[in-house]
């Protein structure tokens, strides 16, 4: 005997506490299969591309604080590598070797959240998003002591980094590459032997690699795919051709791979920021230029990196002005998102949240 | 599992990470950009290049030429210097713009006000603040051991960099030097 259903539309957000920020995914459910997703976006949208138009090149760096607000670091980094290409300039050794350091404690501080978050949206609220976040935390002092902001922190400028580190900061970031290893393993070995995390990631949702490279994601989703694919090593800026490291593939590109690639990337990131100490050279950090910068009419420059979520490009055209003309950001948090329907259709309500968490988007870039 | 509990246990040990904030107060790295602008009228010439570099233009200025004699290098005299506190995002441009070191990041985070006018900082309210200036894009005062929160307010001789670019022909505070006494800035 079968029991006529009728299938039911749930509306997920804008505002609910496990989207990640106003995100709206409009979902049909058959009993407890999705069948049918339907993201909608715009909810944080803030006009970033056009107020960069009215800002000169500097100012627009306060902008791009903002787009994915747990890695802006790297964000500052992409733009200030798309304003160098513009005008034709190299930073100084210091200055590329600070940003690199940096933007992988930024990678590690961006990857800590989604790690957290992602384990919180399996039920384990609260104990192992403490734990990432005490470790990010010294992150975030670490910023302060270099420019003062912990999220905010507007610390590059096109042509280096804005002043030098404080004599204070070595010391204190020697203690957290030492203390931070063992929380690592903590929050290892609190995660990797969890049993019910197993079961619950893996083979869940699995993205094969066509579709994800026909999805045009990057970041560690698609590197979870088993696509060795790394804007750091392909086309390496700043420092990132003069240190080792590896990239950590994963295999099936389901929850678990999405997760396991993550905690890997920490350790690369670690070893990243260690080799960065031990070869960073006195200096200066910042190139002499204007204040006021203007580049060639006409010019074209695509600054990308490889940012925590996937590939962040800058795409400037200047008109001879003080500020861009058009300023194009090509954010992966919003093409990681095209992935939403692959994910989730077929797949049930318990893991909806779970596979969302593990693109690990962030509003703030999705809209812009 | 048995690993996930030999953490839990670990842990029940240790003290606490986080700091209650009223009681306890966490340590500030004197870098850190804070609210409440710290202003030196005595190196402020009025050229407001803050104002002019600021990304929301959120700062007021007015001039008006000084009546003792501007032609022998008196500066101009400040008759506005607001900043609308309420819109600003603590990006610290003005302070990076300011040639004269006149304008500093200030320590503070506790500017909670009850109406948004009086969130914007006047000109006598930096005329009369107390001067905690953050050492943010100011290297000359990452050297002395200073820290804001530590209860000594710097004066204006303290703060500059004289032997800067800027500073070689034209010092700051210096037209003030001769002539006028100035009190403040003396502690």
């Amino acid at each position: 005997m079968t029991i006529r259903t009728e299938p039911m539309t749930v509306n997920v957000g804008p505002q609910h506490p496990s989207t990640h920020g106003v995100f709206r995914v409009r979902i049909t459910f058959d009993g407890e299969d999705i069948v049918e997703v339907e993201p909608v976006l715009g909810y944080l949208h803030r006009g970033t591309e056009k107020l960069a138009e009215e800002r000169n090149y500097v100012q627009v760096v306060t902008l791009t604080d903002r787009l994915d607000y747990t890695s802006s670091m790297i964000n500052n980094q992409a733009y200030c590598l798309a304003v160098e290409q513009l005008l034709g300039i190299e930073p100084p050794p210091r200055g590329k070797y600070l940003r690199t350091l940096a933007a992988e404690l930024q990678r590690i501080a961006s990857h800590l959240i989604a790690v957290g978050f992602f384990v919180q949206e399996l039920g384990a609220f609260g104990t192992p998003l403490m734990y990432t976040f005490r470790s990010r935390e010294r992150i975030l002092d670490l910023f302060e002591m270099l420019c003062g902001a912990r999220i905010t922190v507007s610390y590059m400028r096109p042509g280096g980094v804005f002043a030098d580190t404080p004599p204070d900061f070595w010391p204190a970031l020697d203690q957290f590459l030492n203390e931070f290893e063992g929380e690592l393993e903590e929050i290892e070995n609190l995660l990797l032997s969890n049993e019910i995390l197993m079961v619950r990631t893996r083979g869940v949702s699995p993205l094969p690699a066509d579709v994800a490279i026909n999805c045009s994601v990057s970041g560690p989703v698609l590197r979870a795919s088993g696509v060795n694919w790394d804007w750091r090593k392909i086309a390496p800026y700043d420092a990132y051709d003069q240190v080792e490291f590896d990239i950590p593939v994963g295999e099936n590109g389901d929850n678990y791979d999405r997760f396991w690639v993550r905690m890997q990337e920490v350790r690369q990131s670690l070893r990243i920021v260690r080799q960065c100490v031990a070869q960073i050279e006195p200096g200066t950090v910042r190139r002499e230029l204007p204040m006021v910068l203007r580049a060639a009419p006409g010019a074209e420059a695509y600054g990308r990196v490889e940012a925590s979520k996937g590939e962040l490009g800058f795409f400037l055209v200047s008109d001879g002005g003080v500020s861009p003309y058009r300023c194009k950001i090509r954010s992966p948090s919003l093409i990681n998102l095209t992935i939403t329907e692959h994910l989730l259709l077929g797949w049930k309500l318990a893991d909806m949240i779970v596979s969302l968490g593990s693109v690990d988007i962030n509003m703030g870039e999705v809209d812009r | 599992m048995v690993k996930g509990l030999a953490v839990t246990l670990s842990n029940l040990a240790r003290k606490p990470f986080t700091t209650s904030y009223p009681e306890q107060r966490i340590r500030q790295h004197p870098r850190f950009r804070g609210e409440e602008f710290t202003w030196y009228e005595e190196r402020c010439t009025g050229c407001a290049s803050c104002a002019k570099y600021c990304p929301l233009g959120i700062i007021k200025i007015v001039t008006s030429p000084s009546e003792t004699a501007p032609l022998q290098g008196d500066k101009y005299r400040l008759e506005t210097f607001d900043i609308e506190l309420q819109r600003c995002m603590f990006c610290g441009l003005c302070v990076e713009a300011c040639p004269y070191d006149a304008l500093f990041m200030g320590s503070g985070f506790e500017e909670g006000q009850y109406r948004r006018t009086d969130l914007v900082i006047t000109i006598d309210r930096l005329r009369q603040a107390e001067k905690n200036p953050s050492t943010w894009f100011r290297p000359q005062l990452e050297g002395m051991e200073y820290r804001p929160g530590a209860g000594r307010p710097l004066g204006w001789r303290e703060v500059g960099r004289e032997n800067w670019r800027w500073h070689q022909h034209e010092k700051a505070g210096m037209r003030l030097a001769g002539g006028r006494n100035d009190n403040e800035g003396e502690a």
